[in-house]
């Protein structure tokens, strides 16, 4: 090949590159536009809704009764309803996943560990559905049974099912955070003769602190957010929940009302952009927790080094 | 220290590390019940024909499943993988770079009802897909972009300096040391996320519920990108509560299937991942 052809090539070949590099420079910001559009879009087809209802009555009102005449948008009950699933499931899953975390890092043998990782990470990845069937066909009757409940569904088990879904976050989460701890927090700490337990519990947990806010954090966004196994379990009422004796009761969440009611609602209705309005609340909230956990995530990798 | 206190040092430990063996064990105890559970309850209703019927078995269900993913990946993978490459190998740290993890974290935060939404709004309406195969699985490759970027980059970053250096070194440019170099490298770890991807589309009822998810006896089957589809998981989600003629075995033997499928991708990404680990550069 002569000198000439070679260059014509190269400048062929440096074309195509730009124009792949451009491309991958797009894909690259991609992430940033979806999750703007997400929000555009949500907002977009919720902000009708305030055209019929006030800020206030959809936020605070005390009933949520889409057919009724005229029908009443109050998010109260179903912003209880999550609050009432997510609280119960951080409660049960909190404990049981930052101690198996600390069990995984600093406790385990290295086998142990190789057979607990997978184990925990099949546990992430059965589907929601599945445990809302599991939920539905055989543990709420069951657990029913056993504490003489009125009705199968109710709030405690939605609480219960999310808290297996969300104890796999809180598990990884707070493992990478516990390791990230420099070794010589340990190492100082076990030569200043404090027993390996003193050294967790006074030295690692604390200066892994943030990284386990910021799990719990993503464990609660992923509570949340959880769709089908509440739409599942819950007994999806849409009362208030009273007291401590809510959790007994059915209840019915933010996440499970645009699931079931979706599909029934003329496009461009009233109820329509209601659940629009629901799915902005539910954003809101997910991207609060997670912009703070990111931020308590990435505190931790700084004060590592 | 006094002898007594470190004996009382040495007995709070012992009770600690027991607690934490038994926070262990709830957290796993649940995969391994869920799995014998549903094995016992479900294989009694597996039988060939079932799997394969395409009245009364899941053949609809488990051709959609799979035509989803297909699309899903196809769309997700080139996405993801480009993405990933941004942040590997072209970008440098900054404002930009931060706004984008930022972005990424979010995206995978979004609950999976909301995304339903956003491909309501989007691609069955704005877009006209209208409720089709493509327009579920353009919702559900969103939902597993950030996954997809994520495994991609610590693939790519596992790949040595030391060769990307060498093949600078030969002259090459930066995209063909991509292409050339880093990519083939970087390939298995890229397809133990995609596989990890898939298994999570696969499982995901909401996004589908209001964007693609369709039961339709007379057409079970989607002749082209635009029809609706039936899926596994919105098959059981139906099953189990709004077909009270369906037998229990048979939820149970489907609820098996999903589980079996889904599970089953992800042990293949597990083991996969393992052998690559083993891997010296």
């Amino acid at each position: 090949m002569g000198a000439k052809a070679e260059a014509v090539q190269t400048r062929a070949q440096a074309v195509s590159e730009w124009i792949i590099e451009r491309a991958i420079l797009v894909a690259g910001v991609l992430a940033i536009v979806f999750v703007a559009a997400i929000f555009l879009f949500l907002l977009r087809d919720a902000v009708p809704v305030l055209r019929v209802r006030s800020l206030g009555e959809l936020l605070g009102g005390r009933v949520w009764s889409p057919t009724a005449t005229p029908p009443k948008f109050g998010l109260l009950p179903l912003l209880l309803g999550s609050l009432y699933v997510t609280a119960g499931a951080l409660v049960l899953a909190v404990p049981f996943g930052i101690g198996c975390a600390v069990f995984v890092a600093e406790v385990a043998t290295p086998r142990t560990r190789e057979i607990l990782k997978p184990l925990v990470e099949m546990l992430a990845a059965v589907p929601s559905v599945v445990f809302g069937f599991l939920g539905l066909m055989l543990v709420g009757p069951w657990l029913a049974r056993a504490l003489h409940l009125g009705v199968p569904l109710f709030a405690g088990l939605g609480s219960l099912m999310l808290a297996l879904m969300a104890m796999p976050t809180i598990v990884s989460v707070s493992e990478d955070a516990i390791r990230a701890v420099p070794r010589i927090y340990r190492d100082g700490s076990l030569a200043l003769g404090a027993t390996r337990w003193q050294t967790i519990s006074r030295v690692i947990v604390p200066a892994a602190r943030s990284g386990i806010i910021a799990a719990v954090l993503l464990g609660l966004g992923r509570a949340v957010g959880e769709t089908m196994t509440v739409l599942m379990v819950t007994g999806n009422a849409a009362v208030i929940p009273q007291g401590l004796r809510g959790f007994l009761e059915p209840v019915r969440t933010m996440t499970a009302t645009i699931a079931s009611e979706m599909g029934e609602t003329a496009r461009g209705s009233a109820h329509y952009h209601a659940l629009f309005f629901i799915g902005l609340v539910l954003f809101a909230i997910t991207f609060i927790t997670n912009t703070i956990a990111d931020w308590a995530i990435r505190r931790t990798a700084r004060g590592a080094r | 220290m006094t002898s007594a206190q470190i004996s009382r040092a040495a007995r709070a430990e012992k009770a600690a590390f027991v607690l934490l063996w038994i926070a262990a064990g709830t957290v796993i105890l649940p995969v391994l019940a869920i799995l014998v559970v549903m094995a016992w309850r479900g294989a009694g209703g597996l039988s060939w024909s079932f799997v394969t019927s395409t009245r009364e078995g899941l053949l609809p269900a488990i051709a959609g499943t799979v035509a989803l993913v297909a699309v899903t990946a196809a769309i997700a993978a080139p996405l993801g993988v480009a993405a990933a490459i941004y942040l590997s190998e072209y970008a440098r740290s900054g404002r930009l770079v931060r706004f984008i993890r930022l972005s990424i974290v979010n995206l995978a935060g979004v609950p999976s009802v909301v995304y339903g939404l956003f491909g309501l709004a989007l691609f069955v309406t704005l877009m006209r897909f209208g409720r089709s195969l493509l327009a579920g699985a353009c919702t559900l490759a969103l939902l597993v972009l950030p996954l997809v970027i994520s495994a991609s980059e610590e693939a790519l970053r596992q790949v040595p300096r030391g060769l990307r250096e060498a093949s600078f070194a030969l002259g090459a440019t930066r995209w063909q040391t991509v292409r050339r170099v880093v990519l083939p490298n970087a390939l298995p770890g890229i397809i133990t996320g995609l596989i990890l991807a898939v298994g999570r589309a696969a499982g995901e009822t909401a996004p589908i519920l209001f964007t693609a998810a369709f039961l339709s006896l007379s057409h079970p089957f989607p002749t082209s990108v635009f029809d609706p589809v039936l899926a596994l998981p919105y098959q059981l989600y139906v099953m189990a509560t709004e077909a009270p003629q369906v037998s229990e075995v048979q939820k149970w033997a489907t609820a098996l299937v999903l589980v079996a499928v889904v599970l089953g991708l992800n042990l293949a990404a597990i083991i996969l991942r393992a052998r690559l680990r083993r891997r010296r550069w």
